[in-house]
């Protein structure tokens, strides 16, 4: 295990940030810390970097026990949303501080922040300051501050938080690959569950300071462990009392076992997919069907079908006061 | 209309209250040419007064930069009981008259209480000597560095440190290295004003030095007391040595002030 965080809790005042929260981070993996804000995952993030101490509970950094270390002595790297960049030093000089506080060779520090600056495309920008680049190379340049050091575990909370869509999206594919080229164990903290399924090999879901689940994008999405992970996960309805996927909802012109009676509202095609809004059993719910479908079943509003939902959650599962959000 | 209207207020204002005086010094000082302004500034009792003013500012200076700027990350970057107490008295030696500064230290420093009293009693008395003096003048210009470094700490925000302290950065590496290169301009402008402040304070000098000539007058005891012995010529000639080193500061802190959006 790179990372070990065992049993941590931490308060602010009233607020329990982090209740009990235990996770491993197997070494090399990217993972994500995916939930909705105020969730904890950003709190339990600056509690590895030694940014926080937690009240309660201990963390491990590569087998070394780190609870009591300060940040500079954890070789964590640390990338923040809104970058913390050195605004009075140069591009160059940003990347090198972590080499000149150690004191390494002059040529070293320059051939080394030479390979950095290759490596996240801002070799032109050396001699600019941090004022005038965008965003996006802002960030980038934030993590190649971050690497290097050659930090045992690479931290970034929300690193794309404060950049547009698209900027946000090609640095999204671009961390991806990046970490297939260095391999270091990453940690990073989102609340876009399209950014962190794309991303990520591994999620761990938090909402109200607890860990809610942990796997790999797809067993999450395929098999979450309560209503919240399913709904935080990805789009849902609700048939006769129970979760399921809207793409799961498969629309029949006859009755047929399981099946329930419903009544067509409105049908809105969104290019190859169809969104099909329904009233079943005077509920509201929805169905997303392919355009083929549609058009085979002739769907159109006031029409009486029959809806089938596959692979439903039952409820039970739900504990009291845990909302889905509201997108 | 009320443009000019305005302009022409402030101007009248100004005319009266600070060019007007400031006007009728310098030509006052200079009405005989600059042979008996420099024969009254080399005098061996206005030369000490300068040189007692540079060591009083110079160590007032000192302590308020090094406590201006440890104070301000005090007040930014903790919480603390009693923070809101210790950010309201940093603000009262613009409230207290000068004169009741002096008066106080006397109360707690003089020969005759006990603090005073052992202290003097191994040689290192406070008031009607330089460290009093050191002590009235670092209090009445206390906020200066206080109030012009704070608001660009908290605006600098502590992530910066932080990300440092991530790349390995000690707490000493981490203030001299980002911090301070990061408040720079406004603790430069910081220490300017309260230098200014230093060298014309009055009110609380004139009570804990004691005024003896030659030991423990300033350049604005010297021109008090020059004034009142009818010789003018050193006393406007030493204030329009105070007023060009206050002129020279301000337009020195003019081009140091933190601008909005500075790099």
């Amino acid at each position: 295990m790179s990372i070990l965080v065992q049993n941590v809790s931490k308060s602010f005042g009233d607020f329990a940030a982090l209740h009990d929260v235990s996770v491993e981070i197997p070494s090399g993996s990217l993972t994500a810390l995916l939930g909705p804000s105020g969730g904890g995952k950003s709190t339990l993030l600056r509690v590895i970097a030694g940014l926080e101490q937690p009240d309660t509970g201990r963390v491990e950094i590569e087998g070394v026990e780190a609870t009591a270390l300060p940040p500079q002595r954890r070789g964590v790297g640390f990338v923040f949303q809104h970058y913390a960049a050195f605004k009075h030093m140069t591009v160059e000089r940003n990347v090198a501080f972590g080499l000149s506080i150690r004191h390494k060779p002059k040529e070293e520090i320059r051939q080394r922040v030479q390979e950095l600056l290759e490596l996240v495309h801002l070799e032109q920008f050396a001699h600019r300051y941090p004022s005038q680049l965008s965003g996006g190379q802002r960030q980038r340049m934030a993590l190649a501050r971050a690497l290097a050091v050659e930090p045992k575990v690479l931290l970034l909370d929300e690193p794309f938080g404060a950049l547009d869509a698209q900027v946000r999206k090609e640095l999204r594919a671009w961390l991806r690959r990046l970490h297939d080229q260095v391999h270091v164990t990453t940690v990073f903290v989102t609340h876009d569950q399209e950014e962190a399924m794309e991303v990520a090999d591994e999620i761990v879901v938090m909402a109200g300071g607890e860990v809610k689940q942990i796997g790999s994008p797809d067993e999450l999405y395929e098999r979450p462990a309560s209503e919240f992970v399913m709904s935080f996960l990805g789009p849902v309805t609700k048939i006769g009392g129970e979760l399921v996927r809207p793409h799961d909802v498969e629309i029949l012109t006859a009755g047929t076992a399981g099946a329930r009676p419903a009544l067509i509202s409105r049908v809105t095609r969104l290019g190859f997919e169809v969104r099909v809004d329904l009233e079943v059993e005077g509920e509201p719910a929805w169905a997303q069907v392919t355009r083929g479908t549609a058009d085979h079943l002739g769907l159109k509003s006031g029409d009486r079908v029959w809806v089938l939902p596959h692979k439903v959650r039952t409820s039970v599962a739900a504990s009291v006061g845990e909302t889905p959000p509201a997108s | 209309m009320t443009r000019w209207g305005l302009r022409g207020v402030a101007l009248v204002y100004l005319a009266f209250l600070l060019m007007m005086p400031v006007g009728v010094i310098l030509w006052r000082t200079f009405q005989h040419g600059f042979g008996p302004v420099t024969d009254a500034l080399t005098t061996s009792q206005a030369v000490h007064a300068f040189r007692v003013t540079a060591i009083v500012a110079g160590f007032a200076v000192v302590l308020n930069t090094v406590f201006g700027v440890a104070a301000a990350i005090l007040l930014v970057r903790h919480r603390f009981p009693g923070r809101r107490i210790l950010d309201a008295v940093i603000d009262l030696p613009i409230a207290v008259s000068p004169v009741v500064v002096g008066l106080a230290l006397i109360l707690v420093y003089g020969r005759n209480t006990s603090v005073g009293g052992w202290l003097g009693d191994r040689g290192f008395p406070i008031i009607f000597s330089i460290p009093g003096m050191v002590i009235a003048t670092t209090f009445v210009a206390l906020p200066l560095v206080v109030r012009a470094v704070a608001p660009v700490l908290e605006e600098i925000g502590e992530e910066q440190e932080q990300a440092a302290a991530t790349l390995g950065a000690s707490t000493f590496q981490r203030f001299t290295r980002i911090t301070l290169p990061s408040i720079r301009g406004a603790l430069a402008y910081g220490v300017v004003l309260a230098l200014a402040r230093s060298l014309g304070e009055y009110g609380a000098v004139a009570v804990v030095s004691g005024r003896v000539v030659g030991q423990t007058q300033t350049v604005t005891l010297f021109v008090q007391e020059r004034y009142q012995n009818f010789d003018q010529t050193a006393a406007y000639a030493a204030a329009t040595a105070l007023v060009v080193v206050a002129v020279v500061s301000l337009i020195i802190s003019r081009f140091l002030r933190p601008r909005g959006g500075e790099r």
